[in-house]
């Protein structure tokens, strides 16, 4: 097991990705976060406060819980639901940034794309997230990157976050052994 | 969690389960587009064995709400009175390819016995056996509670009132609020209180009155009246009189205590209009959890693979 971020890499990479946001979106003012849980959403907390912090105009965060979309329900037993909070004034006609710990397969945010349909029709949607780690298996890329993670599929990506970890770091593992939080194990739709 | 036949096969983390997934089935009701794609391609059938409206329409809501392909079945007009037996009713369905089968069966143990024999390989989910169960009803009822008291259940105190005998949902309730952690107290005639009533997790009682200052919810069973005739009670004027929920006996309740009733309510009998209108009433809003439980029910069955050893499709 190899840390790759640690605490303070973590910090650095939202900032760097909050000055991203506010560039290129030209001052975010029709912004909202959405994080899509259960890491994202404390990512996405961080980061809306930086975007606000940054950019002086305070950034609407919600959460976005994908469960009910996915396409690898009938593989597994039923899951818990997460939270989704779509926060007041909605998604419509705004610019939606999706946030997510780690980017494998794509199915994920093919989920997320699905499930913001039904909350609304935003005017744009781009997507950050802290690990990109390939293994793409649909045409999806992010928009902002904290760390491109080259990986074998025979290895796993452990994100940790203070708010439900206790610390902030990614680590990488090799597959098998005890099944973790935060993690993109090869094979499966998850991230 | 493979069916639901009786509010007692939940433990706590599962009914907590439940209750928590049913939460954000709510939030959806709040959305523009009321749907989520989770049970496309699944068929639930609604096998109504006896007359339903009011459940029946609510689990056809829920499976609609999450895209699942819904049957009616009812019994009237069917070939059941023709004679055909449950077991072949349900090879039928087996062979249509029900992936949930929802009964109301007037017979006690029929949901058990679909659950059971393996007739049908789909989840059964008991939408009420004769005077047995009816576990939707509980959890919703226990949904109810836990939004208007805020929260946890462990500790309230519920009043259950009424025609214990021949009510399905007192007895779901009783199971489901002890596995929840409150205590219950039925309060009937005595002739209205079933054999073995003393095994139950609850205390039971003939007097109404002194336990109302006490309770943090007062549900009122609906009097059989179809049943009256029979010698339960001199009248419906005396039931009322001592067990009917009026103004005096409202006035009595705990500042945030709330009145339930499963519906469909004889006013005037078991509760008085002035009761059921006030804002202590929860009526109208348990039809409404009723959707989203039973749509965190048909979820939690249906939405992932069953895990059976015997289930090739898991």
């Amino acid at each position: 097991m190899s840390t790759v971020l640690d605490a303070g890499d973590i910090d650095r990479a939202l900032s760097r990705i909050a000055h991203e946001v506010i560039e290129r979106t030209r001052g975010a003012d029709d912004l909202v976060l959405l994080g899509i849980p259960t890491r994202g959403v404390e990512l996405a907390r961080r980061l809306g406060e930086r975007i606000a912090a940054f950019s002086g105009s305070p950034v609407p965060v919600g959460s976005l819980d994908i469960t009910m979309y996915r396409d690898d329900l009938r593989l597994r037993a039923a899951r818990a639901l997460e939270h989704t909070d779509i926060p007041a004034g909605g998604v419509g006609g705004r610019l939606v940034l999706l946030v997510d710990d780690v980017l494998f397969s794509g199915r994920t945010v093919r989920a997320a794309l699905t499930a913001l349909d039904d909350v609304g029709r935003p005017r744009a949607v781009q997507l950050a997230v802290l690990v990109d780690r390939g293994h793409r298996e649909l045409p999806i890329r992010a928009d902002y990157v904290g760390k491109n993670l080259p990986t074998s599929l025979r290895e796993r990506v452990l994100v940790r976050v203070a708010g439900t970890d206790g610390a902030d770091e990614v680590v990488i593992a090799p597959s098998g052994g005890s099944e973790e939080p935060g993690e993109a194990p090869a094979g499966e739709a998850s991230a | 969690m493979r069916h639901l036949v009786s509010a007692g096969d939940l433990s706590r983390d599962q009914a907590l389960l439940v209750l928590d997934t049913a939460r954000e089935m709510a939030a959806l009701q709040q959305r523009e587009i009321k749907k989520l794609p989770t049970l496309r391609g699944r068929t639930v059938v609604n096998l109504f064995y006896e007359d339903s409206t009011r459940t029946r329409i609510s689990f056809e809501a829920a499976a609609k709400r999450l895209s699942a392909d819904v049957i009616n079945f009812s019994a009237k007009g069917s070939s059941v009175s023709k004679g055909e037996s449950l077991k072949d009713t349900a090879l039928t369905l087996q062979a249509m390819g029900a992936d949930a089968v929802v009964v109301r069966h007037s017979a006690s143990g029929a949901a058990h016995r679909l659950a059971a024999t393996g007739w049908v390989d789909g989840a059964i989910v008991n939408a009420g056996d004769g005077t047995h169960e009816h576990p939707t009803q509980a959890l919703l009822d226990a949904y109810t509670m836990r939004e208007r008291l805020g929260g946890d259940l462990a500790g309230r105190r519920v009043l259950i009132v009424g025609d214990v005998l021949h009510s399905r949902v007192a007895r779901s309730n009783v199971l489901l609020l002890a596995t929840l952690g409150a205590q219950v107290v039925l309060a009937a005639p005595p002739t209205l209180l079933p054999v073995g009533v003393e095994q139950w997790p609850c205390e039971t009682t003939y007097d109404l009155d002194p336990q109302l200052a006490k309770a943090d919810v007062v549900m009122a069973l609906r009097v059989q009246r179809e049943r009256m005739t029979e010698a339960f009670f001199p009248s419906a004027r005396e039931y009322s009189r001592r067990y009917g929920l009026d103004a005096a006996r409202a006035a009595v309740l705990q500042d945030g205590a709330i009145v339930m009733h499963p519906g469909p309510m004889n006013r005037g009998v078991e509760i008085t209009a002035e009761v059921a209108d006030s804002a202590r009433s929860t009526i109208v809003e348990q039809v409404a959890n009723g959707v989203s439980v039973r749509m965190a029910v048909l979820y939690l069955l249906l939405g992932g693979a069953l895990q059976t050893g015997s289930d090739p499709r898991a």
